[in-house]
């Protein structure tokens, strides 16, 4: 990752496959849970009970279980862990698990919108009500993204540079992209990279704010009569890894990435361009760069929050990028199913790409009751098998931070 | 590709608004004026915090409807943004045929609206203010600069604590190598409220919570220190020795200490925070300058301003190159080496 004025830069990319990936969602803790869950088309969405939800507009979210404590953490560290780093780490694991790592040297780069916000809440409470110090410090410490991110490195036995991407709600796509690069330009063999977000009640109540949730708690992304999304939590981790490495360690790979390509839409702060003019330069560019063209895009992974602004920009978005082929493109979105998860979203969409290329299978836009007439894709509104050789996932976050990657299942020698 | 040069510096700080206002400070070597910030309490006397705050109102930001609601994080970002691009080159990005890459470096963020917002969702969260959330989100000083100019090209936000501008540096120049901008704006700005700024009194009683933001415009071939390297950071590690990270990260810079090496260093006065950059640095030949004993400690945006001022000493002649180095809180020591070739 340094830099060196007098090194010579690698402008000659290498081809790089994903070695490991690991998910927790509300849909459940691991590959498998997630695969099983969105292959029967089930949402995942319950009462929020980690705060007080009584006087909001909505009281349900995709809340993730997890468990109590960890074997391989010790008591300390988990107890001075907060509930987004927790997702993460288990999540980081299994990607490492996945790819035949037990820890080692390599860059990390996450993606986070919200950070540690639920201790800095309790911070801010105790501030106001207590006249005590006690226990602040802690607090003030583990709030931070970096103190939290280097204890979970030191649980997974990870040393490397930490890289914390905050673009919002593409952040988890965005590290993944910056992941890309890293490796695909010899700047790293090997990254872990992903994103995470747990929920609070900042950030519940700034979408509640804004009318942005779904009043009835069931996102529709792409239903004409949509009103809104749903928040949810977990995590999304990757190991990208050149495929050379990858071979002379005789690792298996879910699949090549292919492509990353990141805008900046300067429409608004919090809504995208009428037209998704920042989204169709991120997916022309990412095809381009992955010497594809759209028709050979199997399945898109849609950022389909539910909301009508960004759904509308979105479809308008992929109907100018894919020109006469739009009817061909598949297309969901699996917010309608563990909600948004803000900053981990670009990440678990992306491992939820790998599940739909490892099993064949696509993920569905559920509960659509009458598709909106900007929807000129197929919107795959159940879970189908399929053939699925290569997906693609857009995210947008507030800021206007928009990221595509692309993913291709590579036939096995 | 050409040599990547820092071809323009912005600040914003309590010495005043602009990089004259901070060198006319740092040499008269006199700290700017306590202020005080005063929490009223429901038992019990005021919370008192004395600090550093950035003096008056901004001038010469552009009447743009993105600045119109941002609180003052944003402010400052774009005063010292606009003074590190310089008129000219503005001009030139607003034509569209310049591609300018954006990075935001933070530790803290948008603490005023985020403890407004907060406050109003504890009071009643059907009545929290939607004009607040957006503006609590970490990267919205960053997005504020790219529609401020106008620029689609790549903008990002890192988080860390005090030395992390040094990454956002080194991924500037990835972008710059790659051919993703033309041009890379690295801003770290930093504002303070009574929880942030309470909150690092709870580390030292001696710290002075500060704010302001330092910008560094990085460009191929323009007038100007090169950036001649920007080592990994070095992890800190609980109970590691810290001035052993500062040594690690200085070799690994390639900086060479001739007498005429210019040293910014991160101390901020606080002896017990300070003892690991008086150990690393002790037989240090050249000048040394540490501009948070002035200043305060605004975290990232510090960091910046030592940046800042090191290219303003080396235009004045007064070193031939400069180590600046940050030791940051609990995440890692790092750094940058600039200067001529």
């Amino acid at each position: 990752m340094a830099f060196h004025a007098d090194h010579e830069f690698s402008s000659q990319p290498r081809p790089v496959v994903i070695s490991g990936a690991g998910i927790l969602t509300s849909m459940g803790c691991g590959l498998d849970a997630n695969a099983a869950g969105f292959r029967a088309g089930r949402t995942a969405f319950r009462p929020v009970d980690l705060f007080d939800v009584s006087r909001q507009r909505v009281g349900t979210a995709g809340q993730a279980e997890l468990p109590d404590s960890l074997p391989y953490v010790p008591r300390k560290e988990w107890a001075r862990m907060d509930r987004g780093t927790r997702m993460a780490l288990i999540s980081a694991r299994e990607a490492l698990e996945t790819a035949g790592l037990s820890g080692g040297e390599m860059p990390v780069i996450v993606g986070t919108s919200a950070i540690a916000m639920p201790v800095g809440e309790k911070y801010y409470l105790q501030a106001v009500e207590g006249t005590s110090r006690r226990g602040q410090f802690l607090r003030v410490e583990t709030y931070q993204a970096q103190y939290q991110m280097t204890a979970m490195m030191r649980a997974l036995g990870v040393r490397g540079p930490l890289r914390i991407i905050s673009n919002a709600c593409a952040s988890g796509a965005n590290a993944i992209g910056h992941a890309y690069q890293m490796v695909s330009e010899g700047k790293a063999e090997r990254v872990l990279a992903g994103g995470y977000d747990a929920l609070s009640q900042l950030v519940f109540a700034g979408f509640d704010s804004l009318q942005a949730l779904s009043p009835s708690g069931i996102p529709r992304p792409f239903d004409a009569a949509r009103d809104g999304l749903a928040i949810g939590e977990g995590a999304g981790f990757v190991v990208v890894e050149s495929l050379d490495a990858a071979r002379a360690r005789n690792a298996d790979s879910f699949g090549s990435l292919l492509a990353y390509a990141a805008a900046t839409d300067i429409h608004h702060l919090t809504q995208p361009h009428p037209e998704g003019d920042a989204a169709l330069g991120t997916m022309t560019r990412a095809t381009r760069q992955a010497g594809l063209e759209p028709e050979q895009v199997d399945y898109i992974n849609s950022h389909g929050t539910g909301t009508p602004l960004n759904d509308v920009a979105e479809a308008r978005a992929i109907s100018r990028w894919a020109g006469a082929a739009t009817a061909k493109i598949r297309v969901s979105s699996t917010k309608s199913s563990i909600g948004h998860l803000l900053g981990g979203a670009g990440s678990v969409e992306s491992v939820l790409c790998l599940l739909a290329l490892r099993d064949q299978f696509l993920p569905a836009s559920l509960s659509v009751r009458e598709v909106d007439p900007v929807v000129e894709f197929d919107l795959v509104q159940q879970p189908r098998d399929a053939r699925v050789k290569v997906a693609l996932t857009n995210s947008f976050g507030f800021g206007g931070a928009n990221a595509t990657l692309i993913f291709r299942k590579e036939d096995q020698a | 590709m050409k040599p990547i040069a820092i071809a323009g510096t912005g600040a914003v700080s309590p010495a005043g608004w602009g990089v004259p206002a901070l060198m006319e400070m740092l040499d008269a070597g006199v700290r700017p004026p306590l202020s005080e910030l005063s929490r009223e309490r429901r038992d019990g006397p005021p919370v008192v915090t004395p600090v550093l705050r950035v003096p008056g109102a901004p001038s010469g930001l552009p009447r743009n409807p993105r600045l119109r609601r941002v609180s003052p994080i944003s402010k400052f970002a774009a005063a010292a943004a606009i003074e590190a691009l310089g008129p000219e080159r503005i001009e030139r990005i607003a034509t569209g045929d310049f591609r300018l890459g954006v990075i935001c470096s933070l530790m803290n963020g948008c603490v005023n609206y985020s403890n407004r917002f907060f406050g109003e969702v504890v009071s009643d969260p059907s009545v929290a203010s939607p004009i607040l959330f957006p503006e609590t989100v970490f990267n919205a000083p960053s997005s504020h600069l790219s529609a401020m100019f106008a620029s689609t090209a790549p903008n990002d936000t890192l988080l860390g604590d005090g030395a992390e501008v040094f990454t956002a540096l080194e991924l500037a120049a990835e972008w710059l190598q790659r051919g993703d901008c033309d041009g890379v704006l690295v801003v770290a700005p930093e504002e303070i409220d009574w929880l942030s700024a309470e909150a690092l009194q709870l580390y030292s009683d001696h710290y002075v919570p500060s704010e302001g933001a330092g910008a560094i415009y990085l460009e191929p071939g323009a007038e100007g220190p090169l950036l001649l390297s920007v080592p990994d950071p070095v992890a800190l590690v609980p109970g590691g020795d810290r001035a052993a990270a500062l040594e690690e990260l200085s070799a690994a810079s390639g900086a060479s200490d001739d007498g005429r090496t210019l040293l910014a260093d991160s101390r901020t006065g606080v002896p017990r925070y300070d003892d690991p950059e008086n150990r690393a640095f002790a037989s240090w030949q050249g000048r040394r300058i540490s501009v948070k004993k002035l200043l305060g400690e605004s975290y990232g945006a510090t960091s910046a301003l030592q940046l800042v001022a090191a290219v303003a000493l080396l235009g004045r002649k007064e070193a031939d190159r400069a180590l600046v180095t940050a030791l940051g809180g609990n995440e890692q020591a790092a750094g940058c080496w600039i200067g001529q070739k």
